[in-house]
């Protein structure tokens, strides 16, 4: 994270030093580009708080555990397009999972949907570009999860063709 | 008007909500409000910093330099740049929406802009070791292999089709 913060600051300072006037154009396009967009952000987090109290990481656990891998899959690819949540957790919490026996494929497909899948993102995503793209771009992203999981599955073994 | 007018007023409900939660020691209503604050939080850590570095690359990239390596008569080198960018971005989709979007006012075609918001979802450089350190290498290295060539593929016929319809992405943010 800190890499981000040296990054902007060298970049806010050697902009400043390059040209005042520009550097004060930027800071200007910067925040109103923001405050253009923060309804659809506040939007976004009352919707995570509320589908992180309904389905916490505990029942995330329990969906996926012990199950058929077929229904894992669906129902981990189901759980990580409608929930939201940074690498940090989402890697130990697959971690933890794997060592309790749940499989690569399941664990891909969970994974991969909360990366690329953002039903919770929606607000923001459609405010940029319109409610069918997003759509469309969710379901694309959907298929490529699921056909990432299904790969996944085939090199570890887990199943066959 | 009458859509904000909802806006506020479920937006008003929410607060009042939270509030008595907390006053009240309703814990569904109390772990909601800590959820809403943890994430406003974390993305309090980098959205002005994302912000700020699309407005100086608003100030400072010349349209010509995006439209001639990400426009319509780049090749295919472009969609290698879109996803070597998307693996610097930091976050997540909801940064990579705003970027996009700013890729685009610079002349960015759509293919290559779909390509760069799945990439900065899947793509991103420390994310993904983090995700080999817990799932190994071997995981991650199949999704990468898997999924990229979708991604591309997918964006080509997303955004070439998007095109032809004469889609626009929404003006003024």
């Amino acid at each position: 994270m800190y890499i981000l913060y040296i990054a902007t600051g060298l970049a806010l300072l050697i902009s400043l030093i390059a040209d005042r006037e520009k550097t004060h154009r930027a800071v200007k396009i910067s925040v109103k580009k923001l405050l253009n967009i923060l309804p659809a952000f506040i939007t976004m987090l009352v919707l995570v708080s509320i589908v992180l109290y309904l389905v916490p990481d505990s029942m995330i656990t329990a969906l996926l555990s012990g199950r058929n891998i077929f229904s894992g899959t669906i129902i981990a690819s189901i759980a990580g397009s409608i929930t939201l949540m940074p690498g940090f957790i989402a890697y130990p919490l697959c971690g933890i999972l794997l060592k309790k026996g749940v499989t690569y494929m399941v664990l891909s497909a969970f994974s991969t949907t909360l990366m690329m899948v953002g039903v919770l993102t929606f607000p923001i995503e459609k405010a940029y570009f319109g409610t069918w793209v997003t759509i469309l771009r969710n379901l694309v992203s959907f298929g490529i999860a699921i056909a990432v999981a299904v790969a996944t599955g085939i090199v570890f073994g887990e199943i066959s063709l | 008007m009458n859509k904000k007018i909802i806006s506020f007023t479920l937006a008003g409900a929410y607060v009042v909500f939270i509030a008595i939660s907390f006053a009240a020691g309703f814990t569904p209503g109390k772990e909601i409000g800590i959820n809403f604050f943890d994430f406003s939080w974390a993305m309090l850590k980098i959205l002005p910093c994302a912000f700020i570095l699309i407005g100086l690359f608003e100030v400072w990239v010349k349209k010509e330099t995006i439209e001639k390596h990400m426009g319509e008569n780049s090749g295919f080198v472009a969609y290698i740049w879109a996803i070597l960018f998307a693996g610097t971005t930091v976050g997540g989709l909801y940064v990579a929406f705003p970027v996009a979007y700013t890729l685009h006012g610079k002349g960015a075609r759509l293919s290559i802009i779909f390509t760069y918001i799945a990439a900065s979802a899947i793509c991103r450089v420390p994310m993904t070791i983090f995700e080999a350190s817990f799932m190994g290498i071997k995981f991650s290295i199949i999704r990468l292999c898997v999924s990229i060539p979708l991604v591309i593929i997918s964006s080509m016929i997303l955004g070439a089709w998007l095109e032809k319809k004469g889609y626009k992405m929404s003006k003024g943010r």
